[in-house]
């Protein structure tokens, strides 16, 4: 049964969501309104007149190999921190759901990088992989391994990945934790008494039940992967080297104020905000309606 | 099929022990049944036996072989939960083919045996469903039906019929029965409830808290309890108990005495070993139970024929019984030598 407070005059519900609804309009609903109407035009280099160009720039943008490389570096990136970030968050909350005595201190601790901000983490990782001074180069550099960086492409998208995932792992964890939790132990040792050893069970029965789980967090993931890693890429490679690491909300950043193309960084702006109304719809169809078995 | 053998099992969560050395034989294909009430470490007892729990001292040997350290696969046992604990992402075939897949069993072995069980249970039309499709007693089913598939050589039960209702339980019971004398497997069943325990068993174990109190066939166990709790505990109404002080003209030792319900007749007052006014009556038709308080001692109720004429509320009345019906027991529960 629903509790619902049901109220008498249509004021006061007014009243109450008012505050929200202003916030969403104005960070949201105003320059989402604000980009599609750029989108549409090509502003002149000083910014005093604008020229109606339709979907010009789109047309554009579909056309130029460096945005179909910004796609190409996404979808690379974004699928390579989902699978780091939620393969070992999965493998550490397999762990800490056996562990009976000090779960507890393993469980907060696993959870500190999430308090960390992403900026923050990326300084962090950048000082300890700095081509120069960093702990970590110096340590491949003594078993002969020549890390740079700042000149590899490889290597800068293996760094932006592993700083990206390292914070996420904690969200992820926490979610695969309650996961297993929720999982009847009954049913687990029933698999057993069936004859099913750990790695048997886990592929046959603690999956597939957490697979509700799995999906909320890939979704989760990958919105988290296209949007809030921007910070990490600023401050390690800046989407360097030769564009590596650009990906397609860092181009918007470095189209539409550093290189001050407005126009087509609005229209980049509407492309993501498609994207992302594309999972948010996934999500909620899928999640919401809770398939699973 | 297998003989099991408990001997001298003990476990301790942490410091506190619950299971305080308990020593059980049993035989191939024999049915035992393990009674007692919430709490007293039934289901602990069997989870060691799956090996699902570590036994903390104490030997566990299945077919004469020690399997203390054998994982719950290696033992060749099947286990029918309380929950059922089917597989909830599985249809009733998959659930009931799970341990013959990692068997490795030939996929058209699988097929018959598992259509053997359905037949058996009476399954055939819910074999394409997922478990949550399916009634209470329908799960039940699909949990003895993956027991069975395996063929294995001990049966575990732990409270299978608890979460059904009265008259499903019944027939459950009656069906669970059939099918162990027809597989003839050894079974060890947990039950809280002593007419499961009664009807069941070939032999049942009565534990109270920690200890099995006594093993033995149900008449048996019913007709000769070796302690105070194995008296109260099996038998419905309860046994009545009667402190010695109470019977006048008691001259041999002071003891508590058991009597039966139905050992017990109603007499006039100065005719009865022990005397007190009706509380109440309930006539269930067969029977008549009457309730008793006795001057200053416990309750006592009396079960005659439903044919006998119903005492009215706050008679006063005398109890008589044959002395042969009492059973003695000493102020710390113990049976004492019939004197
Ligand atoms: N994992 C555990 N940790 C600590 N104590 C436990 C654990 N499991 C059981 N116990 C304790 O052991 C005792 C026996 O529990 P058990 O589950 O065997 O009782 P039971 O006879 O099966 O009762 P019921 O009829 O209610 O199922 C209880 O006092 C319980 O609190
Ligand atoms: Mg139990």
């Amino acid at each position: 049964m629903e509790k619902r407070v049901t109220f008498r005059g249509i004021w006061l519900p007014i009243l109450l969501v008012l505050p929200q609804i202003v916030i969403t309009a104005v960070f949201f609903f105003y320059p989402a309104g604000k980009a599609i109407w750029q989108s549409l035009f090509i502003p002149d280099p000083f910014g005093l007149s604008m020229q109606y160009v339709g979907l010009g720039n789109f047309e554009y943008l579909l056309t130029d190999p460096y945005y179909r490389g910004a796609f190409a570096t996404t979808a690379i990136f974004s699928g390579l921190v989902t699978l780091v970030s939620m393969g070992c968050a999965l493998f550490l909350a397999v762990l800490a759901d056996r562990l009976i005595k000090g779960s507890g201190t393993y469980r907060t601790l696993l959870i500190w990088p999430y308090a960390v901000a992403p900026a923050v983490a990326g300084v962090l990782w950048l000082f300890m992989f700095n081509t120069r001074v960093g702990v970590v180069t110096w340590y491949l550099g003594q078993l002969g391994y020549d890390w740079n960086h700042v000149l590899n492409p490889h290597e800068a998208m293996g760094l932006v990945v592993i700083a990206s995932s390292w914070g996420r792992v904690s969200y992820n964890f926490l979610f695969f934790l309650a996961g297993l939790q929720a999982i009847p132990r009954s049913v687990v040792e029933a698999a057993a008494i069936d004859g099913a050893r750990f790695w048997t069970r886990f592929r046959t029965i603690v999956f597939p039940l957490l697979s509700p789980t799995t999906f909320f967090l890939l979704v989760v993931n990958i919105v988290y992967a296209f949007f809030e890693t921007f910070g990490v890429i600023h401050t390690i490679t800046s989407g360097g080297p030769q564009q590596a690491t650009t990906i397609l909300v860092y181009k918007v950043y470095s189209d539409g104020f550093v290189g001050q193309d407005l126009g087509s960084s609005a229209a980049q702006s509407v492309i993501l905000l498609i994207l992302v109304s594309i999972l948010t719809v996934i999500q909620f169809r899928y999640i919401e309606r809770r398939v699973h078995y | 099929m297998a003989t099991v053998t408990l001997e001298n099992i003990r476990k301790s969560f942490g410091k506190t022990e619950v299971i305080h050395g308990v020593d059980i034989d049993i035989a191939d294909g024999e049915f035992i049944v393990i009674v007692g009430p919430s709490g007293c470490g039934k289901s602990t007892l069997l989870r060691m036996v799956a090996g699902l729990e570590t036994i903390t001292s104490g030997e566990v040997r299945i077919g004469g072989k020690r399997v203390n350290e054998v994982e719950p696969m290696d033992r060749d046992i099947a286990m029918v939960f309380q929950n059922y604990a089917l597989y909830p992402h599985m249809s009733v075939f998959d659930n009931m083919a799970y341990g013959l897949k990692i068997k490795g069993t030939p996929k058209s072995e699988i097929v018959a045996r598992v259509d053997a069980a359905a037949e058996i249970l009476q399954l055939g039309p819910y074999l394409q469903r997922k478990p949550r499709q399916l009634s209470g007693g329908q799960r039940q089913r699909v949990a003895m039906g993956r027991a069975i598939v395996r063929k294995p050589a001990v049966f575990l039960f732990d409270e299978p019929l608890s979460n059904l209702d009265a008259k499903l339980r019944v027939q459950m019971r009656l069906e669970i029965k059939a099918l162990q004398r027809e597989l003839g497997v050894t079974s060890l069943y947990v039950t809280h409830d002593q007419v499961e325990a009664m009807t069941l068993a070939d032999r049942m174990v009565v534990m109270n808290d920690g200890v099995a109190d006594q093993i033995g066939a149900p008449l048996d166990v019913y007709a000769n309890p070796a302690t105070i709790f194995v008296a109260g505990f099996i038998g419905s109404p309860p046994m009545n108990f009667i402190d010695t002080k109470q019977i006048s003209g008691w001259t041999e030792p002071p003891c508590v005495l058991g009597v039966r319900p139905e050992h017990l007749h109603l007499v006039s007052e100065p005719e009865g070993r022990i005397s007190g006014s009706v509380t109440y009556a309930e006539p269930l038709g067969a029977e008549t139970l009457v309730h008793f308080r006795t001057t200053d001692g416990p309750s006592v109720t009396v079960r005659q024929d439903g044919a006998e004429p119903v005492p009215s509320e706050g008679e006063r009345l005398g109890i008589a019984w044959k002395t042969d019906k009492e059973l003695r027991f000493s102020e710390e529960g113990q049976r004492l030598a019939d004197s």
